[in-house]
């Protein structure tokens, strides 16, 4: 294993994070932004979009604003280059571009500049992304989409890039971690340790994985604490992103099957297994949180759609996948001093073996992990990936007793 | 038609020497002034019967808790907190209370402290639109958002930084006649050319300088004053409007622009007959603003006006003549004063060295609170000898 060694003489950036008080209606930008998506406010009686987020339309005093979804184009009005701050985030991070916008659908922003928007006056996208301290903010993009965008210093403040960082995948054996390595390796991942438990097991497409340059293949079982400790002793400071996809996946309810010992087994690589790798790998991780441009950033969670809602058939697998989530967000609270943000991912059933009775569509392990790799580089917090985990998302949304009757029927 | 404002008077012009930086209140600086007033005015504490009071870091208080402070029993009493528009504000409600026979003597006050760290506290919850949609961009502070207004004004109507720079020397020269600015030493075009740059196109001597200080004058009637010797100023007209011109995308114009007629017709007389300005400057393109909308030339003319007059108290347009706020220093809500307290002595003949030949009318303006993405309110009074 081959790392470069930080030259010892150099200052370690310790994790600020931007300004990170908001209203409780700005939230909204939040919640949106956490999905990737670009919501505003809306009159639902008039049409006016608002910005800066308020209580009531600006226009005909209306309180039935919606966060909607809206069109991106803009004009830039005006530009600046922060060159001083009072704030301890930016001041390491200066000089800092930012401009003045107007959106096609009416307001006027304030955002952080993308370093390809020309002078103004220029055409413009806005996107809403997460910052380090986990809350929205508008992000002025180039017209054009091109290949280095995300490459964007300041962008790289609010993305998750894998390029150039070293990333843990906790299973490398499923067809889910052989496709999360592979998709890490083509977006420029600088180093992958593959975990695999049992490692007496030969699985198909395992030893070609084996071979890709950047992976380096480490033993881990989180059911084993010595084994998790051990291995974040070893490669624990250098981990940029640890992609938790370890999984232990049985059908059955409750009545279909005798004693506790699968559903224990579940909840102990699924539950306790997360416990324990965030036991030993968070701590590191969160004192690497603004360590250069390579910095500690992300913790992957893969669940479950089935972590929203209890799917019968699948019923205990859903529990854990439930307690899991739950884990996560206290892991994410306790990450986000550090600005590493904890994604959670919720696919709907991946085509694999233990979903062979599950009716398609279902998500093939390639098309997760694709979708993987683009929510990091686009820094969100939740990702529903495949069509099903959106159907499923919009219906929890529009009434969660309604997808517990579905699901149970 | 507006009832006018004859018979109120200004007088009292107090200024609490500012400081960099204090370890003292906000109320420790407005006693100071309020004591001031009542030194140099003779008056005691009891004939104060009327009290306004602007100020950022005065909170958990307001006006009201002030006053068991200064074991004041004013029988009318005015929190003001609109920042650069707090003193035009301030002498409006003030002067009707005059009139209408609620107080007699009202004591006009603003004052802020500032600790080390008070100022980025301040900023961080100036107000929700600037917590949720300025302040997580990384200024910290206006400097962002005048910057935009500054470069959309520079391409928009051809202004260069020397034309900023013209202003900001001017006013240094006048602050060096001014025993109470902060700064004291001269400013050379050069010098304010090469400045470092703070948020472009704002460079180092665009940018005010946060500090503490005081400010306050007393409003009463011509009666009272003359009865009890005081030097005072007539109030011949104001203005005063909030969030004008919402839908432009950006500032380019406040509500001076809507209303300056009114100012002029109230005051009987035109921009020609001003004999000095005095312009909140926070930001040397807020004076600009100012100088177009308050009909001095025509939008967009700044630059050439600019170039064409010279502001120095002696100048033949003579502009901030204590310096303004970016050579005498920002005292918090105390900035929207000084141009106030100034006026006050120029058409009193206690302007010293820095004295306007034969000053007998003058236009004192505000511009108050970045709340989002531009300045909300804007003032303007018109003062006669």
């Amino acid at each position: 294993m081959i790392l470069k060694k930080k030259n010892p003489i150099l200052r370690t950036r310790l994790p600020t994070l931007p300004p990170a008080a908001r209203s409780r209606v700005a939230l909204g930008l939040t919640a949106a932004a956490a999905l990737g998506r670009f919501e505003l406010q809306q009159c639902s009686d008039c049409g006016t979009v608002q910005y800066p987020p308020r209580e009531a339309c600006q226009h005909c005093l209306s309180i039935r604003l919606k966060w909607k979804e809206q069109p991106r184009q803009g004009e830039l009005l005006a530009a600046t280059v922060l060159h001083h701050s009072n704030d301890l985030f930016f001041r390491e991070r200066l000089p800092w571009r930012l401009g003045l916008v107007k959106l096609e659908c009416g307001p006027t922003l304030v955002a952080h500049l993308h370093a390809d928007v020309p002078d103004a006056p220029a055409r413009l996208r806005v996107a809403a992304r997460l910052d380090r301290a986990g809350q929205a903010v508008l992000v002025g993009l180039p017209d054009k989409e091109n290949v280095n965008m995300a490459e964007d210093r300041q962008l790289r403040e609010f993305s998750c890039d894998p390029k150039r960082r070293k990333v843990l995948v906790t299973d490398g054996k499923s067809a889910l971690g052989q496709a999360l390595v592979r998709a890490l390796a083509a977006a420029g991942a600088e180093l992958i340790w593959v975990g695999h438990a049992e490692p007496w097991k030969r699985l198909p497409g395992f030893a070609e994985l084996e071979r890709l340059p950047q992976v380096t293949l480490v033993p881990l079982d989180l059911t084993d604490s010595k084994n998790v400790r051990e291995l974040a002793a070893e490669i624990g400071a250098k981990v940029d992103i640890l992609l938790s996809n370890a999984e232990l996946h049985r059908a059955f309810g409750i009545a279909n099957r005798q004693g506790v010992e699968t559903a224990r087994a579940e909840m102990d690589v699924n539950y306790f297994g997360l416990l324990r790798l965030a036991q030993e790998f968070a701590p590191a991780m969160r004192a690497r949180g603004a360590d250069g441009l390579a910095s500690a950033v992300a913790w992957v969670n893969v669940l479950s759609i089935y972590a929203l809602a209890n799917f019968p058939p699948h019923g205990t697998y859903s529990a854990s996948k439930a307690a899991a989530h739950s884990l996560a967000q206290c892991l994410r609270a306790e990450m986000r001093p550090a600005g590493v943000r904890v994604v959670n991912v919720f696919p709907g059933p991946i085509d694999e073996d233990w979903n062979q009775l599950v009716a398609p569509p279902k998500l093939a392990p390639a098309a997760l992990a694709q979708a993987i790799v683009k929510g990091l580089g686009e820094g969100v917090e939740d990702l529903y990936p495949g069509e099903l985990a959106q159907e499923w998302l919009e219906r929890w949304r529009d009434n969660p007793k309604a997808l517990e009757k579905e699901l149970s029927s | 038609m507006r009832q006018s404002y004859k018979g109120v008077v200004l007088a009292t012009p107090v200024t609490v020497p500012y400081v960099r930086y204090s370890i003292r209140s906000a109320h420790w600086w407005l006693t100071k002034a309020f004591s001031s007033l009542l030194e140099k005015s003779k008056l005691k504490k009891e004939e104060i019967d009327g009290l306004t009071v602007s100020s950022f870091t005065l909170a958990p208080d307001t006006a009201i808790g002030f006053t068991q402070h200064i074991g004041l029993s004013p029988r009318w009493l005015d929190h003001v907190p609109l920042g650069g528009a707090s003193a035009v504000v301030a002498l409006r409600r003030a002067a009707r209370a005059v009139q209408a026979g609620d107080a007699e003597i009202v004591a006009c006050l603003a004052g802020d402290t500032n600790h080390v760290d008070s100022f980025r506290l301040t900023l961080a919850n100036f107000s929700q639109f600037a917590r949720d949609a300025v302040y997580p961009y990384g200024a910290g502070g206006p400097n962002a958002s005048f910057a935009f207004l500054t470069a959309h004004y520079m391409r928009t109507y051809g202004a260069t930084r020397e034309d900023f720079g013209k202003l900001c020397v001017a006013q240094r020269s006048n602050a060096l006649r001014y025993s109470y600015a902060l700064f004291k030493k001269p400013l050379m075009l050069d010098e304010y050319l090469n400045a470092r740059p703070i948020a472009e196109p704002l460079h180092l001597f665009d940018c005010v300088m946060p500090c503490a200080g005081a400010e306050g004058f007393l409003v009463t009637s011509e009666e009272r004053a003359r009865s009890l010797g005081l030097p005072f100023v007539r109030l011949l007209a104001t203005i005063e409007r909030h969030n004008a011109f919402s839908s432009d995308p950006v500032q380019v114009r406040a509500g001076w622009a809507l209303d300056r007629d009114e100012l002029y017709a109230q005051a009987g007389c035109s921009p020609q007959d001003v004999d000095f300005v005095q312009a909140y400057d926070d930001y040397p393109v807020v004076t600009l603003m100012q100088l177009e909308d308050l009909g001095f030339c025509g939008k967009g003319e700044g630059p050439a006006f600019v170039r064409s007059r010279s502001f120095t108290w002696e100048g033949d347009f003579p502009l901030n003549t204590s310096g303004g706020q970016l050579s005498a220093g920002q005292a918090g809500a105390a900035g929207g004063f000084l141009g106030m307290v100034e006026a006050i002595r120029q058409l009193t003949g206690q302007g010293l060295e820095r004295q306007v030949p034969d000053a007998r009318i003058g236009l004192v303006s505000g511009f108050g609170m970045i709340n989002y993405d531009r300045g909300l309110g804007s003032g303007a009074a018109i003062l006669a000898s």
